[in-house]
This record gives C-alpha cells, structure tokens and sequence, in this order.
C-alpha cells in the first residue's frame, strides 16, 4: 500500500477508536447539546422580551439573533472534549504505544479531529433541531444551509486543530482550563448575543476582531438572511489559519521525544 | 551469533543530569536479555531509546539490523513495547483494544478477531473480554497490555519492569508468558529492579547504575561475584553472643547488635546443620532470620556502595 493508502486507513481505524468511545460514553454528547440548550434558553429568557432594544433590529426576532452565537458555542464546547479526550490518551500513555508501532504518525492526530467535527456536527444538528422546537426560524434556502454547513465544519477543523496540541501539550487534564476557557468563553465577547456596535470602548474593538464574530455574522446571514457585511472571507481567513496552526503545532509534538 | 539489539557509546541527558553516561550492549536474537538496576539508573530511558520513543544525545542503536534514529519506522515494524505503566484504551473493552492492535496491524477482519480470540484465552482475558478495560485489575490491565504488544507478532519485545506492582501469582504467570515467547524464537529486552526475576528468566544480565554498565555476564557468572546468604542470630544478652561465636567459628559477629551472621545457602537443611551446631548455645537464640542477597547486595559487590538513592521522577520522565 502507498503511504497516503496507509494513512487513510489508519486514520479511519484511530476515527472508529474516537467515535466508539462516544457511544460508549453518550453522556459526552448529550452535555455537549445540554450546554448550549441551555445557554439558548437562559439568553432567550432574559433578553427575548427586550425586543428591539438590544439594537439588533426590529427585522429579527431575539432567538434567530441568538441562535448563530449558540451554533458557534456549540463547536467550542465540542473541542474543550476534544481536548480533554486527547490528554487522557496522552497522560494515560496509550500514545506511547501508538508511536512505538509502525502507523502514520498523522493519522493518530487525524482521527482525534475527524470524529472531533463529525460529533460536533451530530451536536449542532440537534442544538438547531431544539432551537427550531422553541422558536428559531431560519430562512435559508438548501445553498444556504450547504453554505452554512460548510463554515461549521471549518470552524470545527480549526477549533478541533488547535485542541489536539493543547491535549498533547498539558502535562494533567487541570493545566487545560486555559484553553477550556478561550473556547468556551471567548464567544460570549463577540456579536452572538449583542451587536458589537452596541458595545463600548475596548470591548467593543475586541468582539469586533475576534475570530468567532465573523464566523457568527456570516452564519447569520446565511441561516436569516440578515446582511453579514462581507465577513465571509474573513471568517473562512481567521479558520484556514487557526486550523493550520494548530495542525504544524500538533505535528511539531507529536515529532518531538516523548520524555518532557 | 545474530544480534537482534546493539548498543555502543549510548548517551542520553535530560538538561544538566546525565542518565545514560556511553552505555554498551549486546542481545543475541532469540534470547532473554536483563538490563538491572535501582529506580533512576536509566533503565526506562534505555528502553525509550530502542522504541524510538527517545532520541539519544549520542551514540549508536541498533534493533533488527536498523539503525534507531535513521530508520525509526523500520525498527517500529520489528518491535513490541510493554512500558511500565499500561498503555491501554481503558474506555474501550479488552477485546476492542486488541482489535484496534490488530486493525493498526493491518490484519484484516477476520484473522484480527481469531487473533484477539487466541490471545484472551491465552491471557486469561475471556471472561472480562465485553468489559471497559477501566473495570480491570492492575493485573489483567498488564496481561491485556502484552497481549496488545503481541498482536502484531513482534520479533523483539521489550518488557520495561513488567511485574511491577503484579501479585506474585500474576507474576508467575507472566514470567511462563515471557519464557514461552523466547521458546518460539523471540527476543526480549527485560527491565527489573529484581535480581530473582533476571534471575529467573535472563539469559545475560547487564547491571546498570547511574548511566553505565557496572557488571554484565551470566546469571552464574554474577551471582559468583555478590556475596551468599546468611543466617543471622540475634541474642539476648552478650554472654549467649560469646557462647554461640566459640561454636560457630565462621560467622561474623556485631557485638552492638548482638547479632551473629553465619554464611548458609539459607535453606532449611542448612538452618538445622546451623542449629544442630549451635547445640545447647541455641537457647541464647532470641531471634533466627534468613537473609538472601538482593539487589543491595548486588550493588554493595559491584560498586562497594549501597544501592543508590532512588529518584523515581527521574525515571518516570516520560
């Protein structure tokens, strides 16, 4: 078999290994939709009856505002389990033995981020599905929602990337909680739940150049139809290379001697 | 004579400490080779080396004719890797793990799950095949890592201090599984901190202390060179220590710890010839002991110091 043969297939086995634990475990995924249901009710609770007043526009009811937000929370609670699950492997030494056998050194780290978007995909269809059941209704045509599907899966590439090295990196799971909380807090400080230009000062600078406020505009645009103001290029720009910068960290590691 | 494993000028630090100070070794294939030493003699480290786990500061390795640090994927082809903590899936079953050894072994379907079926029967893993390895004892963990190790029909298998931590019944067994692996032509690198299991199983002990190799030779050949057993008295009070020491005229005696140790194989035949000797002196005797040599003694003969001080982060650096 040709190199890139063996790690196809390798790659798969290690995606089989990730997804067992998942159905073997499923209290994984149903935190993973719990979470953002939750956030999803709490935000539509407290600020749904505000109406227009949080400036995003009386075209648009609170939950298709919010929903975008929730969508992008969801892919960063995904890789915090990504993260988790790839510094179990790695603390309990079963990658050890991995690299001590005659497999593509990739196709390890290749399956952590395969099941990674496939069981954050499985996750946002049902967190939309519980959104559509409390009131979000999208607008979207088919091209659309291929669209939309097409930036989730790359924002789950990028986020999924960047959670593989941290795993490798972190000596016990504790020394996690930093990247634990740039996935999962970063996008309460973008537009998911508030217009930006409704912000102030330094804050509002911040949620305007951060990575999940373009992905979240562009979102909303293709799933309600609002204006995203062009930020499609600069969503698909900050995940390419957030994506390949966790990808050359992650192969820098998983190269380096297994001794710290 | 094939060897399976060179190593010539082996060295390896971890910042300012040395841990392996131009270390030289020999395994001829199909044998059992024992590198022994204390916690943080380097023993791990020269193991992470010849996996390709590690890489050496200096020197050359060689494991099934391939050089470690140029032909990594050849080397990994030949090998198995037991560490000294287990490295399975515990969030999958036994069988599951021994399956994914065998998909990554590129076996096939059908003959992935004959050979998962032999080794949890072999290992005594059948009943416990359908439960998360979690559930399992350190023991069965253990049994089910070397049958993942075995998966793949590996040539030259290294155990790093495999019965560490086992109960002597789980020991026994894995050292018929070790001994019936060499039988069928395989090579084995064991690790041990126990001079009984290299003794045991090793067809060539190498003494390893503070990165370098102080002895190597035969089980006879070392055991030649550490000092026997010995029986020693303890009395209750000197005059039964003097009485006893104009009987036995060839034991050394600690006047302090009215103690008297007399050279014996230290069994049982010989406690009664020691007693028979010792006659009506024996109801001085407060206290009988058998003293074997152990590792302390190994080192106390090869190096004339006590085993070292043992650091165990040192050799846990993983």
């Amino acid at each position: 078999m040709t190199t890139l043969a063996l790690t196809v297939r390798d790659s798969a086995t290690m995606t089989r290994r990730s997804f067992r634990h998942v159905v073997r475990y499923p209290v994984t995924l149903v935190v993973a939709v719990a979470v953002p249901v939750l956030l999803l009710l709490l935000f539509v609770g407290v600020f749904g009856a505000l109406k227009s007043g949080l400036g995003t526009g009386p075209h648009i009811s609170y939950i298709d505002y919010v929903m975008p937000g929730i969508i992008v929370m969801t892919a960063g609670y995904g890789s915090s389990v990504t993260a988790q699950a790839v510094n179990r492997d790695s603390t309990e030494g079963i990658i050890g033995r991995f690299r001590t056998m005659a497999i593509a050194p990739t196709s390890v780290l290749n399956g952590y981020v395969l099941s990674a978007v496939a069981r954050t995909l499985v996750s946002a269809a049902l967190v939309i599905g519980a959104g559509i059941g409390l009131g979000f209704r999208p607008t979207a045509n088919v091209g659309q929602w291929l669209a939309a599907a097409g930036i989730t899966v790359l924002l789950v590439l990028a986020l999924s990337w960047l959670a593989v090295p941290f795993g490798l990196a972190a000596k016990t799971a504790e020394s996690l909680t930093g990247f634990i909380l740039i996935v999962q807090v970063l996008p309460f400080i973008s537009s998911a739940f508030v217009p930006t230009g409704q912000m102030s000062g330094s804050v509002r600078w911040f949620a305007a150049h951060e990575p999940f406020t373009p992905v979240i505009n562009t979102l909303r645009g293709l799933l309600t139809g609002s204006a995203s103001g062009g930020t499609t290029l600069t969503a698909v720009i900050w995940c390419a290379g957030l994506a390949l910068l966790g990808y050359l960290w992650a192969r820098a590691l998983s190269r380096r001697d297994l001794s710290r | 004579m094939t060897s399976a494993i060179t190593a010539a000028g082996l060295c390896k630090s971890f910042g300012d400490t040395s841990v392996l100070d131009g270390v030289d070794l020999e395994v001829e294939a199909g044998t059992t080779f024992s590198l022994l030493g204390p916690n943080g003699a380097g023993k791990t480290t020269t193991v992470q080396i010849m996996s390709t786990l590690v890489r050496a500061d200096g020197g050359e390795v060689r494991v099934a004719g391939h050089d470690v640090a140029r032909e990594p994927a050849a080397v990994r082809a030949a090998i198995g890797v037991t560490g000294q903590f287990s490295a399975v899936d515990t969030l999958l079953t036994g069988e599951e793990n021994l399956l994914l050894m065998a998909d990554l072994h590129h076996l096939g379907r059908a003959a992935g799950r004959r050979r998962a079926a032999t080794l949890l029967d072999k290992f005594d893993l059948a009943e416990a095949a359908k439960k998360a390895a979690m559930t399992y004892s350190g023991g069965m963990r253990r049994r089910l890592d070397l049958a993942m190790t075995l998966v793949g029909d590996p040539r030259i298998i290294f155990l790093d201090e495999p019965t560490t931590g086992l109960d002597p019944r789980s020991r026994r067994v894995m050292w018929q599984t070790i001994r019936d692996l060499v039988a069928g032509g395989v090579t084995i690198f064991l690790t041990t901190q126990q001079l009984d299991e290299a003794d045991q199983l090793a067809d060539r002990i190498a003494v390893l202390d503070h990165g370098k190799i102080v002895a190597a030779g035969s089980p006879e050949e070392l055991k030649r060179s550490i000092p026997g057993a010995y029986v020693r008295l303890r009395f209750a009070d000197i005059a039964g220590l003097d009485a006893a020491a104009q009987v036995i005229s060839d034991g050394f005696r600690h006047d302090d710890a009215l103690t008297l140790e007399v050279p014996s194989d230290g069994g049982a035949i010989a406690v009664r010839e020691l007693l028979n000797r010792l006659g009506d002196t024996a109801a001085g005797v407060d206290d009988l002991s058998v003293h074997t040599p152990d590792l302390d003694d190994v080192f106390f003969a090869l190096t004339g110091q006590p085993a070292p001080e043992t650091t165990p982060e040192m050799e846990n650096a993983r």
